[in-house]
């Protein structure tokens, strides 16, 4: 049977896939439901009932103006996800690309490319994040942008390590004797061949820009309100820790579900696709 | 060695000039002028050209940048607008908080992280593993300041033994300042811990399963022995290079964990220049925890050549 036939199979029986994606499928619909339908208006300010006790109408409480918690919770996954998507996907993207080419083109290309990645890991996402707030003035964009650059060298390592086992198999060289280039190798033999490990990278990337966002907005320095935030509602929380402890557990336990999620689907997911690596494990 | 060292020497010195560059460029180049930064959009235009003029805004670029680093290599950091002090003694003083915060919770992330992981790969498959493997996995997945939250809903308000933030400083005492200390760097470690729990686990695993492993073990070593002879020195590499990460990891997160307890420490400085624009302090700090990151992997590089002297041979 071919690999992709055997997969369902295979990931039935994998317990810490099945929890990850069950957890990114929550995730998922969370965010989907949010947009056509919470219970209530997460946006409605209502002083008189603030900082309310979970009850059958407000499922998780009330915040300190009167915000429904749990309207809010569901559609901060959006924000988690959107900052996740964007951020993920400009780190894959030129991260991908920039270690694809160091590994075909060798040499000083390399060599470039790695010291630029060197010198980027000096930018930690927040430190990024804290020079564009000082700069620009707080918002999502700057935390995306923060996230997304420091995901930039994690993928071009990721990609080149993985390309250059790749570059000493016999089926490139076969196809480079057949007179293909560096570029058509990377498209037809490499990228496929790495898709895996990318894949994998690329799931608790996402994991870990949904943890660096939720600390982005708890500072201030990435969503504002009244777009609600798991960070930023943490933060809240926070000031109120004396009147309403409940407030500062389900945000957390929100952020902590998702990344969780990710990282089993992850780690599943590196289990299922690569037996080989599994392996050491 | 020396070859080594001053390949090493010169990508660090590199590397920091590459960084100073870019946060001159995003700080003082990028938004035009910061001094209408700092004063915001409404600033009237002799407010403006005025601070301009007291920054020294109105010099070349080139000349403010060869300005900023030559008064870093005096010591002399500029003047905080906000404050009108000094931003040497402002670093000074949060440097007193924020170092031994994150030396504190590097010790604690140490001894935590290598013991559960030496412990699951001792354990390799049984419950202890298993059970260390599945509280990592959760750990990983706290977020820090959350943590801290919880930590200070439970020890500061429910139970009282320590303070729920805010920093008495050095002069009141070892004590008290040590106390205040406590619950951020716990937060700080339990979260790093797990990772490093985990990258030692799968580190002594693998060497666990190398044949001179075996060769020692058959020679009539019991297990511990050769744990602690030959397996622990092999298993290093991996073990180094993510405490490497962690401790840069651990200068950043203090930033959001000295947020969460109201510490006086470079974190706090930072965001408070932040809302008072006040980009001259922004720009040392940045620049100074950006150097700090480059230092610990520079120290880490070196750290490799230690541990393996085959490495820097390879490397030649």
């Amino acid at each position: 049977m071919s690999e992709l036939a055997i997969f369902p199979a295979r990931a039935v029986r994998h317990r810490s896939f099945l929890v990850g994606a069950a957890l990114t499928a929550a995730l998922i619909a969370t965010a989907g439901v949010s947009l056509v339908w919470t219970p209530l208006s997460p946006y409605v300010i209502d002083v008189p009932h603030k900082l309310q006790l979970p009850s059958a109408e407000h499922w998780f409480g009330t915040d300190s103006l009167g915000h429904d918690v749990f309207s809010m919770l569901m559609v901060g996954a959006q924000n988690s996800i959107l900052v996740g998507v964007i951020a993920v996907s400009i780190g894959l993207g030129l991260g991908t690309a920039l270690g694809a080419v160091a590994a075909a083109r060798r040499g000083w290309v390399e060599e470039a490319v790695m010291r630029l990645s060197d010198f980027a890991f000096a930018f930690p996402a927040i430190l990024t994040a804290i020079m564009l707030t000082a700069v620009l003035g707080p918002g999502i964009v700057n935390s995306i942008l923060a996230i997304g650059i420091f995901n930039i060298p994690i993928f071009a390592r990721v990609t080149r390590g993985s390309a250059k086992v790749v570059w000493e198999r016999d089926f490139v060289l076969a196809s480079r004797a057949a007179g293909r280039g560096p570029f058509g190798i990377t498209l037809a033999h490499v990228l496929p061949n790495i898709l895996s490990v990318v894949i994998v990278q690329a799931t608790i990337q996402f994991a870990n820009a949904i943890l660096w966002e939720a600390a982005l907005s708890y500072l201030g320095l990435g969503t504002q309100p009244p777009q609600p935030s798991w960070g930023r509602m943490l933060n809240d929380a926070q000031a109120q820790l004396f009147q309403a402890p409940w407030l500062a557990v389900f945000p957390g336990l929100a952020i902590m579900l998702a990344v969780l999620g990710l990282n089993l689907l992850g780690d599943g997911l590196r289990d299922l696709l690569d037996p080989r690596l599994a392996r050491g494990r | 060695m020396s070859a080594f060292l001053l390949k090493r020497g010169a990508t660090f010195i590199a590397t920091l000039v590459a960084a100073s560059i870019v946060i001159f460029l995003v700080l003082e180049v990028l938004p035009g002028n910061a001094a209408q930064v700092m004063l915001g959009p409404e600033a009237p235009p002799e407010a403006v050209a005025a601070l301009s003029q007291k920054l020294g805004l109105d010099r070349p670029a080139l000349a403010r940048y060869a300005g900023w680093i030559a008064g870093m290599a005096k010591g002399d950091l500029g003047t905080s607008y906000a404050y009108d002090t000094p931003v040497a003694d402002l670093v000074d003083q949060a440097l007193t908080l924020t170092i031994p915060l994150a030396l504190i919770a590097m010790a604690l992330n140490t001894v935590l992280g290598l013991a559960l992981g030496i412990f699951a790969a001792a354990r390799h498959n049984r419950l202890g593993d298993v059970a260390v493997m599945a509280l990592s996995q959760v750990g990983i997945a706290i977020p820090t300041f959350w943590f801290a939250i919880l930590l200070i809903l439970l020890f500061a308000v429910e139970l009282g033994w320590f303070p729920a933030g805010g920093f008495p400083g050095w002069d009141a005492g070892l004590w008290p300042g040590l106390r205040a200390l406590i619950l951020p760097a716990v937060s700080l470690a339990i979260v790093q811990s797990a990772i490093l729990a985990r990258v030692t686990r799968s580190a002594v695993l693998e060497v666990l399963r190398e044949d001179f492993v075996r060769t020692a073990r058959a020679k009539g070593l019991t297990r511990g022995a050769a744990l602690r002879r030959h397996v622990l020195r092999n298993a290093l590499i991996p073990i180094v290079t993510i405490m490497g990460l962690q401790f840069s990891n651990l200068l950043v997160l203090t930033i959001v964990v000295e947020n969460v307890f109201s510490l006086p420490g470079l974190g706090k400085l930072i965001l408070n220049s932040i809302d008072n624009r006040d980009v001259v302090v922004v720009q040392d700090v940045v620049m100074l925890l950006a150097a700090m990151v480059v230092a610990v992997n520079f120290i880490v590089d070196l750290l490799y050549a230690v541990i393996d002297p085959r490495l820097k041979l390879r490397e030649l």
